[in-house]
């Protein structure tokens, strides 16, 4: 049995993407939904520490203004290995700031297949689809899939502790992310 | 009062899993191939290893032996590639298997309502009953999850 062949070749439109990893696992996301790549060190002075229930990828809160950036340890929302990570992507559009391993490369993709469908659970928030680079296969990244609604409601819940416990100490701040 | 009982006569793929055999409808059935790399990312969907590259596709990877036969293959021999519905759209999939495969014509028996949801109904085949799978049941890929997602997202984009 035969499906519909995969699209002629077209033109080739590209998108730039960047490739990082997460306890070892490769990782795209488009280079438009990045708006800043920070080390964790750099972040770590302006971190605020914060405990949402039943959120443990989450565990710092960066303030920008009126704007909170909640830390995401990526290989916590992936289900990998913990692992120390040292660069941070503060996504565009988004409340979040994706803790990673590091930045592979920077390339390009032609073609974004969409996740088959049998891949039935979270994973349908986590990736806007998969690419074949050099005959390997990445997950694409969604930005806005590393905290839903409902977490962002639940850490805003928490940054509302957070804000009074800080108002009572106001010295307190965590260094370690 | 007499049942009519007219079996029409299909063609059907013979696979083997461990010691059992399985049949599946030759019209689900794509090609075979030799085990190549298995690409895993993270997810959170059981049964499913990872992905391959065929042919320029991204074909996901499907161990349906545990739920046939309640244990993992320790060897596999090669990737049945297989056409799996969800709703109006079909996608391809691999399971592994643990030998040649076989096609054969045969008549098939309906599955029983006490039959499990996988089986699509039974054949005679060399002194075997062999039992028929509904891989639309077998493999992952139904819930309310899938049912969004569907609409939204292409099969494929281009960019």
């Amino acid at each position: 049995m035969r499906l519909a062949a995969p699209g002629k070749a077209s033109p080739a439109k590209s998108e730039q993407i960047i490739l990082f990893r997460v306890s070892g696992q490769l990782f795209a996301i488009s280079s438009a939904a990045v708006q800043e790549v920070r080390s964790a060190d750099s972040m770590s002075g302006a971190a605020a520490e914060i405990s949402a229930p039943g959120l443990r990828k989450v565990r710092h809160v960066v303030r920008r203004g009126d704007r909170s950036l909640f830390i995401v340890n990526g290989a916590m929302h992936f289900g990998l290995h913990a692992a120390e990570g040292t660069l941070l992507f503060v996504l565009r559009k988004t409340r979040t700031a994706l803790l990673i391993d590091g930045i592979e490369k920077m390339t390009s993709m032609t073609r974004l297949q969409s996740l088959p469908l049998c891949f039935c659970h979270e994973e349908r928030q986590w990736y806007r689809g998969l690419t074949a680079l050099d005959q390997t296969v990445v997950p694409v990244v969604h930005p806005e899939g590393f905290l839903s609604s409902e977490e962002l409601a639940l850490l805003d819940s928490a940054l509302l502790q957070t804000d009074a416990a800080a108002a009572q100490n106001p010295e307190v701040t965590d260094p370690s992310l | 009062m007499t049942v009519s009982t007219e079996l029409e006569v299909q063609s059907f793929v013979l696979l083997r899993l461990g010691e059992r055999r399985f049949a599946v409808s030759a019209n689900q059935i794509a090609e075979l191939v030799a085990p190549s790399r298995v690409f895993r990312f993270p997810h959170r969907t059981l049964k499913l290893e990872g992905v391959i590259l065929r042919r320029g596709r991204i074909v996901p990877v499907c161990d349906v032996s545990e739920m046939l036969l309640g244990k993992r293959l320790t060897s596999r021999r090669f990737y049945l590639i297989a056409v799996r519905n969800y709703g109006t759209q079909r996608e391809w999939i691999a399971v592994p298997v643990t030998g040649e495969c076989e096609l054969i014509k045969a008549e098939m028996m309906g599955a029983a309502e006490s039959d499990a949801p996988h089986v699509a109904g039974w054949l005679s085949h060399d002194g075997d009953v062999i039992e028929v799978l509904n891989l639309d049941a077998l493999t992952p890929g139904t819930g309310p999850a899938l049912a969004g997602a569907t609409v939204r997202q292409p099969a494929e984009v281009r960019l």
